[in-house]
């Protein structure tokens, strides 16, 4: 075996950790929000969790990204760490991933410096992440054509599937919550019905 | 020079995160909102107020220079 | 008596300055047009340069007409000092249901508003001015006639920036500052998180002036007439008049100017109707027991130290065969209510207080309510990013303290009072309460 065929394999399978790994911090991003707690663990273990996973991924990424270009085998030129659309091999399934790279260091980058950025900066940077997971899968899955059978594709179904639903739950429950200036009525309601049942109780 | 933990409520959803990692200067109120200590942050717990600012997921704890 | 001095600039077709009472309200009692007011005070008294009303507005001991009674020469000087132009709102939205006074000000004498507009344009070196008033349907009517004050001002060639009117929603806080810079702004009228405070950074980000209109129209005032003009009535640590809406227990009232300082019993004829208690300063302000309302004057040296203030000049009598509990019970409702719903504390702790007082209102109590009540209290106050929870515990606590037999009663099931008609005036419910806020 090549040295060659090493990298192009550790490239690879540094990939598919990678999109797992995003997977699992996106879920976290959404469990965070919605203030889900995972059982067991204090609240600050759901953010810490989310936060170490992504700077774990942040890792596995780079790693997937240089061995990737080190191998001389595809010729991916440096430049395409960070300019999209600028590699020969693959332009566009490549170009998608260096989009992706992109898009997580804004993100990544705003995070580690969150608490001196304007609270709706971050926020608006972090959005990105909604754009970044769709990029990654379709980059995934055209940059390598064996997540596209076997067991590497119901990997990859199983995941994307398990993001979908995070965020199938986030919208049903954010279209589910009032927003803000017309939760009074209803906060007055519920009052009632507390002072209600209260009273009822003591007769 | 003497800082204070200041939180903004517009921005406050309940999280919690704040009280569980600084106890000794934040509860929670019955519906879940911080109350913070009415003095400033002893030197020994700054460092902790620093990550509790940084890990509130809604940013909404702010540590302010005490005037 | 002697006539105050004028600006020499205004002497000739002006007439001799009114000492007494009315100086805001038109003495005719009608609505003074442009001509008129021409007539009476003479053209706008600018003074040809940023900060130099600043002076007589601190001799005269001007504070501001809103509520807050904040000295206003701090207010403009804090205002000319920031860096960056600044950004002028004459406030006359005042929310309060129980107040009328911006109102009818900015109906019969626009001319003295749009003049202190203009006057505090200058002093602050702005070079954007807005008017905020409510949109109110019934007076749709008052928009327009600012509009064509406005025009008449502009065919004249009296106003050297062009006043843009800006609508606020009929919400109790739509007049809270922070609320307004929004609104005018184009967003909905929501309060802020401060700091920074809007002198510092408000409408768009600009170092913004809001002063109530009352409190501009004292200032078109003083700056013809000085401020010694203005400090002959009123008391020397609270110089000058006011309007107060006044609402007596036979259920007559009105708009009234007074001088502060003037005794409550004489607003509010108290010699002539039996009352239950009296309530100053609007929904955020103080019950007052008939024997304190009948030793105090209408100035804060009386009310501060019973923990009632000013305000914005709101007056009214209890009747003696109302019930202080229900009537209470119905304001704090309207205050749950109209909570903007963006801070916790305030969101959770005023709708349940509401529910409690009116369980106690109801006769429905549970032993629990005194204590519910005083514990939600102290988590609402300070926790909000405006004044609402305090404004409405303040009142709550006042509630309690001067109905605190009528409590007791209620919670033995029975009730003092003859009537459960209505007193104070609460708005209806607003249909669609999330969408109202712009």
């Amino acid at each position: 075996m090549t040295t060659g065929t090493a990298f192009w394999f550790a490239s690879r399978a540094t990939g598919v950790i990678s999109l797992v790994l995003f997977s699992l911090v996106a879920i976290l991003g959404i469990l965070v929000n919605r203030q889900g707690r995972l059982p067991g663990l204090p609240r600050f273990a759901v953010t810490g969790l989310h936060r170490n996973l992504s700077l774990l991924t942040v890792a596995f990424l780079g790693t997937h990204i240089v061995t990737a270009i080190v191998d001389g085998y595809a010729h991916i030129p440096w430049l395409s760490t960070v300019v999209p659309f600028s590699s020969d091999y693959e332009r566009f399934w490549i170009g998608l991933g260096t989009m992706a790279i992109d898009l997580l260091a804004a993100i990544i980058v705003t995070s580690l410096l969150r608490d001196r950025l304007r609270p709706a900066v971050w926020r608006a940077v972090h959005w990105l992440s909604y754009v970044c997971y769709p990029v990654v899968v379709v980059h995934s899955l055209g940059a390598y054509k064996d997540l596209r059978s076997g067991w590497l594709l119901a990997l990859t179904m199983a995941t994307v599937f398990a993001v979908v639903t995070a965020i199938g739950y986030r919208v049903l429950d954010a279209l589910a919550t009032v927003p803000r200036p017309g939760r009074v009525p209803e906060q007055l309601v519920r009052a009632e019905e507390i002072r209600a049942d209260k009273a009822g109780s003591l007769r | 020079m003497d800082e204070r933990l200041r939180v903004n409520p517009i921005l406050c959803t309940g999280h919690g995160l704040c009280a569980e990692l600084l106890p000794e200067q934040i509860t929670l109120d019955e519906w879940g909102f911080p109350i913070l200590a009415d003095q400033p942050v002893p030197q020994e717990l700054r460092k902790l107020a620093r990550r509790a600012v940084t890990d509130c997921p809604a940013l909404a704890l702010m540590l302010v220079r005490d005037r | 008596m002697t006539t105050a001095t004028r600006d020499a600039a205004t002497a000739g077709s002006v007439e001799p300055a009114p000492i007494g009472l009315p100086r805001l309200l038109p003495a005719t009692g009608q609505p003074m047009e442009l001509a008129a007011h021409l007539h009476v005070h003479g053209a706008t008294p600018y003074r040809g340069g940023p900060r130099m009303l600043i002076h007589t507005i601190e001799s005269a001991g001007l504070t501001g007409r809103g509520g807050a009674a904040f000295p206003t020469h701090r207010k403009l000087t804090a205002v000319a000092n920031q860096k960056g132009r600044p950004v002028v709102v004459g406030n006359g939205a005042e929310g309060e249901p129980a107040s009328d006074k911006d109102k009818l000000l900015l109906w019969s004498s626009p001319h003295l508003v749009l003049d202190g507009l203009q006057l505090a344009a200058e002093t602050v070196g702005a070079r954007q001015v807005h008017l905020y008033v409510h949109r109110d349907p019934q007076k749709g009517q008052l928009v327009q006639r600012l509009e064509s004050a406005l025009a008449e001002r502009a065919a004249a060639g009296l106003d050297r920036i062009t006043v843009n009117i800006v609508t606020a929603p009929s919400r109790f806080l739509a007049g809270e500052e922070s609320a307004l810079a929004n609104r005018v702004e184009g967003g909905a009228a929501l309060p802020r998180f401060t700091p920074p405070r809007i002198f510092e950074r408000g409408v768009n980000g600009a170092p913004t002036l809001v002063q109530n209109v009352e409190t501009l129209a004292q200032l078109a005032l003083i700056s013809r007439y000085g401020p010694a003009w203005f400090r002959a009535v009123g008391t020397k640590a609270e110089p000058g008049s006011m309007l107060t809406t006044v609402r007596l227990a036979d259920g007559s009232g009105g708009i009234v100017e007074t001088a502060i300082g003037a005794p409550i019993a004489e607003l509010l004829n108290l010699a002539e109707h039996p009352v239950r208690a009296v309530l100053v300063g609007g929904y955020h302000g103080a019950w007052l027991t008939p024997e304190q309302a009948r030793h105090l004057t209408l100035s804060n040296a009386d009310l501060r130290p019973l923990g009632a203030a000013v305000g914005a000049g709101v007056l009214a009598a209890l009747p003696a065969d109302r019930c202080g509990l229900v009537e209470s019970a119905r304001v704090v409702q309207y205050l749950a209510l109209e909570s903007a719903g963006q801070c916790g504390p305030c969101l959770n702790g005023l709708p349940r207080i509401a529910a409690t007082l009116w369980q106690l209102a109801e006769h429905r109590s549970a032993p629990a309510a005194r204590d519910d009540l005083h514990r939600w209290s102290k988590l609402v106050e300070r926790r909000g990013a405006c004044h609402h929870p305090d404004g409405t515990v303040r009142f709550l606590r006042s509630a309690l303290t001067v109905f605190a037999d009528e409590v007791s009663l209620h919670e033995a099931g029975r009730c003092s009072a003859g009537t459960y008609e209505p007193f104070l005036p609460i708005p209806a419910a607003s249909p669609d309460h999330k969408d109202d806020w712009s």
